[in-house]
């Protein structure tokens, strides 16, 4: 298995006439994904990359059967796309677009929250690379090539440094069952912990890498919970050991304001919840090699 | 973005939070007339930076006549304030705040910001106010009180009526109060602000509830629907490399080292930068030309890196997904035949078509160094140091 999507799995594509949307779509055909389709209001009836185009989520989801969407709809537009989607029905949507206001963000966590757990969209991202499980579907703009199938669950906020891990893991013949880019915003749809607990529950996936970065709780909030609720063994690279205080570093969600969001002190938390830390972003790969064979996995 | 106290106060003033009266000049003349214009027998005249501790610093000067205004604004005006939060370098003064003294019986503290754990807006108050709330939380943490509030409804009264009680305010001034800490929280969510903080909020002998001074910062996301906001925006305040990168789109931070950095992706350039750190180095800086990597965006930020005088080696890093090694080893080829640097350059391509990508650097005439890891790029960096 995978989590979060499989071989199946129906997407549409939200912004998918922009250039864009257009690009990555075909992309993911390419890759084997199962698109179904998109949604581009204004522009239902027509077929773009030999697809049906809806003006609404809703329709899409009754024509298409379709669970997943993936979103690439500019940052002014993006909060109003994802409460749709969340309104009607889709399961998982994964935001790509940067740049979404801080404000939005709080709105749209709030929205989703009116709906019952069974009903209740999960969102991934916004500003993230998004989902793929190797061999099987690719939801997001990664290179897929540099994914080997196999049984790490990556988790990263950052896209390029999850892309590094990942090919670190290829060179020394280690695969992965899904990898998920969260994001690098301040408030985001799916959570480290959220993520790695959908790895514990996951057969085929036997370790977790974690990849995080300076400001905000959740890499700590992921390692209490992998201490208290994980068999699997977590490894995990903190980013920004030299980042300034009080500085954006890139990612709008990378600063440090507050006791815990420092790499260093992220590091020492995390080493008090039992997870073994890449002491560098070169030996990712290698940590995770090493653990593996610490616990008979590999 | 930050702006600076007098236009954050005349925001709130537009929200019904009352401020003293003042006016901005730019010169020691200006200044003088416009104490009189205030009236009154005593002004405070204060640095306008994007910056708090002025005053330990020296930049609120309280004068007791016109004459006084116009000697402190002299002695503030082109001068540069260092404060504990400025860096070494500090701030330089353009503008002048004239602002009648106020009467203080009480100072408290108001601040709204976004709670990450909680993914909501958090107001915190506190009745030690004209402390920063850093000093508050370690010196009087039983005073913070902290308020979660619920963007689909916002700020209801009684909740506002519950800080106001809870900051000891008198019965007869609760109206006020809560009208104040109400005005904040729209300021906050109408404008797209990450931070409203009122440092000291005080009660005046008269009994007016007042904003003495105030920080706000807002979403660069943001601003793209506040115009307004943007307009107030003061280049004269950061860092002029910063301002180049921003107004051409990339994400850079100015630091003290020596090793400058062209990185794709803010992950792996904090990741780049923890690396130098570690083979012995500093980095110079923090630079992320955003994961296209295009020859343009490797033109500008070469560009950026060179105006940099403390860079003594540079680093680039790029990791190729949808764009590949060889269009990325095309666009350095390029950006170098437009640019002369002199530093010795190491640069590490990884990703898509790598071998290519590196047989496109040997062959063109590129005096670099070829790094094949994250580590061995940063290592080679700092050996190149000398």
């Amino acid at each position: 298995m995978s989590i979060i999507i499989h071989k199946n799995t129906k997407i549409l594509v939200q912004g998918f006439t922009g250039k864009i949307g257009s690009f990555h779509a075909e992309e993911m055909i390419k890759y084997g994904s199962n698109v179904v389709g998109g949604v581009t209001p204004g522009k239902g009836g027509i077929t773009h990359l030999n697809l049906p185009v809806f003006n609404t989520v809703k329709e899409a989801v009754d024509q298409t059967g379709a669970s997943t969407s993936i979103l690439f709809v500019p940052p002014a537009f993006a909060a109003d796309s994802v409460m749709e989607a969340a309104d009607a029905g889709i399961k998982t949507c994964v935001a790509i677009t940067d740049g979404i206001p801080s404000h939005d963000m709080v709105k749209i966590k709030r929205f989703m929250r009116r709906y019952p757990k069974d009903k209740k969209m999960g969102l991934v991202g916004p500003n993230c690379a998004g989902i793929i499980s190797p061999g099987k579907s690719m939801l997001g703009i990664m290179p897929g090539h540099i994914y080997k199938e196999g049984k790490i669950g990556i988790v990263s906020r950052s896209g390029t440094l999850g892309y590094e891990a990942a090919q670190q893991l290829k060179d020394l013949e280690i695969g992965v069952s899904t990898s998920v880019g969260i994001g690098g915003d301040p408030i985001n749809g799916s959570s480290f912990r959220d993520i790695i607990e959908k790895f514990e529950n996951d057969d085929e996936t036997i370790a977790v890498l974690m990849i995080g970065e300076i400001g905000g709780p959740q890499e700590v909030e992921a390692g209490q919970f992998a201490k208290e609720n994980m068999s699997k063994p977590v490894i995990a690279y903190i980013a920004g050991l030299t980042a300034p205080k009080g500085r954006v570093m890139g990612h709008a969600g990378a600063i440090v304001s507050a006791y815990g969001e420092s790499a260093i002190e992220k590091v020492e938390l995390l080493k008090e919840c039992g997870v073994t830390i890449s002491k560098n972003p070169s030996v990712m790969g290698e940590t995770v090699k090493k653990v593996l064979v610490e616990n008979n996995l590999n | 973005m930050d702006i600076h106290e007098y236009q954050a106060k005349k925001i709130l003033s537009d929200f019904g939070v009352k401020i003293p009266t003042g006016g901005i000049v730019y010169s020691p003349e200006n200044a003088e007339n416009k104490a009189r214009e205030i009236g009154g027998s005593k002004w405070v005249v204060k640095a306008q930076i994007h910056s708090g501790a002025r005053g330990k610093a020296g930049g609120i000067i309280i004068c007791n006549s016109p004459h006084e205004v116009a000697l402190a604004t002299e002695k503030l005006l082109g001068k540069k304030l260092v404060t504990n939060q400025t860096g070494e370098e500090g701030k330089i003064v353009n503008r002048i705040y004239i602002e009648e003294a106020t009467d203080i019986k009480h100072e408290l503290y108001l601040g709204l910001v976004f709670d990450r754990p909680s993914e909501s807006i958090m107001v915190v108050a506190s009745t030690e106010g004209g402390m920063s709330v850093e000093e508050i939380s370690s010196d009087k943490p039983e005073s913070i009180m902290r308020l979660k509030i619920d963007v689909a409804v916002g700020m209801r009264k009684f909740q506002a009526r519950e800080l106001a009680f809870g900051l000891g305010i008198e019965t007869e001034l609760i109206s006020k109060a809560t009208d104040t800490i109400r005005g904040c929280y729209r300021a906050f969510t109408d404008l797209d602000a990450t931070m409203v903080e009122v440092n000291p909020l005080v009660i005046s002998k008269q009994n007016e509830i007042l904003a003495l001074d105030c920080k706000m910062s807002f979403d660069n996301n943001a601003l793209f629907r506040m115009n307004n906001i943007a307009e107030l925006r003061d280049k004269s305040q950061e860092n002029p490399n910063e301002v180049y990168a921003s107004d051409r789109g990339m994400n850079y931070v100015s630091l003290n080292g020596n090793i400058g950095n062209i990185i794709n992706g803010a992950g792996l350039a904090m990741a780049s930068m923890d690396m130098i750190k570690l083979a012995g180095g500093e980095p110079a800086n923090f630079l992320d030309v955003g994961g296209g990597a295009t020859p343009e965006k490797i033109v500008k930020a070469f560009k950026l890196i060179s105006m940099d005088t403390k860079v003594k080696v540079i680093l680039v890093n790029i990791f190729a997904g949808i764009n590949r090694c060889d269009w990325v080893a095309e666009g350095i080829v390029q950006a170098l035949s437009k640019i002369e640097i002199k530093q010795p350059l190491v640069i590490r391509l990884a990703g898509t078509n790598v071998e290519k990508g590196n047989e496109i650097l040997k062959k063109s005439n590129i005096n670099y160094i070829e790094a094949s890891t994250l580590e061995d790029a940063a290592n080679k960096a700092v050996k190149a140091l000398g």
